[in-house]
């Protein structure tokens, strides 16, 4: 038997660290307010005196708390990268999830006891290039970018003594983390630089006599007609022209829900499952953190048994991007 | 300043790839990329048929290097990789930190583009596993760039991806099958029916991006030339040009003309723009939002 699968739940705020703490996960991360982390958002994430607090709120009831320091240090500014992981370590973080494999090796060499997550944003879609992590800076686990079929996964389980982690619920990137430039392309604002992607101060909502435009930087993302729901203007999430057809060319907007997969991931060995959302409310991480709690309570009893509660469902639905949900990658047929 | 030419990333018939590296065998290039690079389906050109291309170019003078793929998910995938790695015969260019691990300390390589090296920490890892050449993201700037050389203590080789539709991801998913409604298993190979991707508009029909199967490109076309002087004080060694449908070989005789010769280097600049299929950009090494084209572009 496998040991039982980690609920890593999202932390943006102090309010949402509690709420993820106090509706059953097992870890929470979060990033500080910098763009040493991939959700560099206005009003975002928790400074050292905030995240020290969080650290004793989640320890004192046996929950670990990750530090995400995903984004990639640039020069002139390594030290900000390497401050970010020794707070790691003053605050007694229980692991940093990491991107950069410079910024790895200094974090492996001056705390050697240090648990290192690989970050999704490391793009190790591969046991070779996890092992790359695991041979050389020791990473403990590491969190798959949303591209693999279930079977893809158990294949990178088989091959490699990393723990695997992988998306549960939320906003779905189509692209491999890590390797997508279309934001910076478009507002110049990078996931890999700046910790951001198609970020709210490149959106504009004009209403135009034929509907509702969203624009990202000027780039028109899409038009709502009367009625239509309009969703946040992520750039590969808009509708597009491509030969002669208007359509959603890349992806609807869309959250991932992979908890139809629960007995199958913890069949095939996958470590913990993980919530995205830092940068949505507390409520949204309790309703989420709690339903995946009882399933992940409910799959340890019932094994290959289990069905997600229909109720379930339908309270995530709600929750999700545009009111609907995908299995993404993990069923063939997505791609 | 060297010039080399990235590896085809769109899908050709064979017949046309041979007849285009035939031609590429004849030109003014330094460094020719050769492999598939985007997607595991195209087989048009299997690895001993680039391996029977990389022969004829080397014969031709050519440096020649094998790319490896840059999302790579299946074990089949991996089979590839490791005949690439172990080919005995050529340089590889790493596009996955996967291929890195089994280069590492045992093989020289070049640090492909699709590898995430954003400082001279992470630069001077590779050089220390076996990386003689960087090729940096597509969106790093000329300032980013020119700290980064200046910090790493050991600078390789650095080459910048200075011409052509710029790769700006990947994904699990084909966005040109998904346009025929088809899945990427019965993709029907529509992508030998778009020679340099198909073109995403806007609704009011701005060129936006280029879909080439599982990657999506920028629809404008990076050009470099007019910044050739600032690039080579920068640090940069070789410059890129990355095969498009049309022009690609009267491209690089414009570069050649403004790299051999500095006082033709503002003609062969005015003289590229009427060779752009749509519109020119050069945001990314201006430190802008990729898409911008400044008035040299």
């Amino acid at each position: 038997m496998h040991a039982p699968m980690e609920l890593v739940c999202p932390a943006g705020s102090l309010p949402a660290l509690r709420a993820a703490v106090d509706n059953g996960a097992d870890c929470v991360y979060l990033g500080l307010r910098d763009n040493t982390n991939a959700r560099n958002f206005a009003g975002l994430n928790l400074d050292p005196t905030a995240a020290q607090e969080g650290v004793r709120y989640a320890h004192r009831r046996g929950v670990k708390v990750l530090l995400a320091i995903n984004t990639f240090p640039q020069p002139g500014a390594w030290q900000r990268w390497t401050s970010a992981v020794d707070t790691a370590v003053q605050l007694e973080f229980d692991a940093i999830i990491i991107a950069d494999a410079g910024l790895m090796r200094y974090a492996a060499r001056k705390y050697p006891e240090l648990r290192l997550h690989l970050s999704v944003q490391g793009s190790a879609t591969n046991y070779e290039a996890i092992n790359f992590y695991r041979t050389r800076f020791n990473v403990q686990r590491a969190v798959l970018p949303r591209v693999l079929s279930v079977s893809q996964v158990e294949q990178v389980i088989r091959n490699t003594e990393a723990e695997i982690e992988v998306f549960g619920f939320g906003s779905l990137c189509v692209m491999v983390e890590g390797r997508c430039a279309l934001s910076a392309f478009a507002t110049g604002h990078s996931p890999n630089t700046t910790g951001a992607c198609s970020p709210a101060a490149a959106v504009r909502w004009q209403e135009k006599p034929d509907g509702l435009e969203s624009r990202l930087n000027g780039i028109l993302i899409d038009k709502y007609r009367e009625g239509e729901r309009a969703a946040y203007p992520t750039l590969c999430k808009g509708r597009f022209k491509v030969a002669g057809e208007t359509y959603y060319a890349i992806e609807e907007p869309a959250s991932l829900n992979a908890l139809t997969l629960l007995p199958e991931l913890v069949r095939i060995g996958v470590r913990a499952v993980k919530i995205e959302g830092r940068q949505r409310s507390p409520a949204y991480v309790a309703t989420v953190t709690r339903i995946w709690r009882q399933a992940l309570d409910a799959c340890a009893r019932r094994g290959e048994a289990f069905s997600p509660a229909p109720a379930w469902m339908a309270a995530l639905r709600g929750v999700s991007e545009g009111q609907q949900d995908t299995l993404g990658a993990y069923y063939r047929p997505w791609k | 300043m060297k010039l080399a030419l990235g590896p085809l990333l769109y899908y050709w018939p064979r017949q046309e790839v041979l007849l285009f590296y035939d031609a590429v065998a004849l030109s003014p290039v330094d460094v020719v990329y050769l492999g598939e690079v985007v997607c595991s389906r195209r087989h048009e050109l299997r690895l001993p048929d680039w391996q029977a291309l990389a022969r004829m170019l080397a014969d031709a003078g050519k440096e020649v290097v094998l790319s490896t793929q840059a999302l790579i998910e299946s074990e089949s995938d991996l089979k590839t990789l490791r005949r690439i790695v172990g080919n005995g015969e050529f340089l590889v260019e790493a596009n996955d930190m996967g291929a890195v691990h089994l280069l590492a300390g045992s093989t020289p390589f070049v640090a492909g583009t699709h590898l995430n090296v954003y400082n001279a920490e992470t630069l001077a890892l590779l050089i220390e596993l076996g990386a003689r050449r960087w090729v940096p993201p597509v969106e790093m700037p000329q300032a980013m760039l020119q700290a980064l050389l200046r910090e790493a203590p050991r600078p390789p080789e650095c080459e910048v991806f200075a011409y052509g539709r710029m790769p700006l991801a990947f994904s699990a998913r084909c966005f040109t099958a998904r346009r025929y409604n088809l899945q990427k298993d019965s993709c029907a190979f529509r992508c030998l029916d778009h020679r340099e991707g198909l073109l995403l508009k806007t609704r009011e029909g701005q060129p936006f991006l280029a879909l080439n199967g599982t990657q999506t490109q920028s629809a404008a076309v990076c050009n470099l030339l007019a910044h050739l002087p600032e690039l080579g004080q920068s640090g940069v060694g070789i410059m890129r040009i990355s095969p498009q449908a049309r022009h690609t070989l009267d491209v690089v005789a414009l570069f050649r003309e403004g790299i051999d010769n500095a006082s033709r280097l503002d003609d062969a600049a005015r003289r590229i723009q009427a060779l752009v299929p749509d519109v020119a950009c050069d945001g990314f090494w201006r430190g802008r939002p990729g898409m911008e084209a400044g008035a040299s572009s």
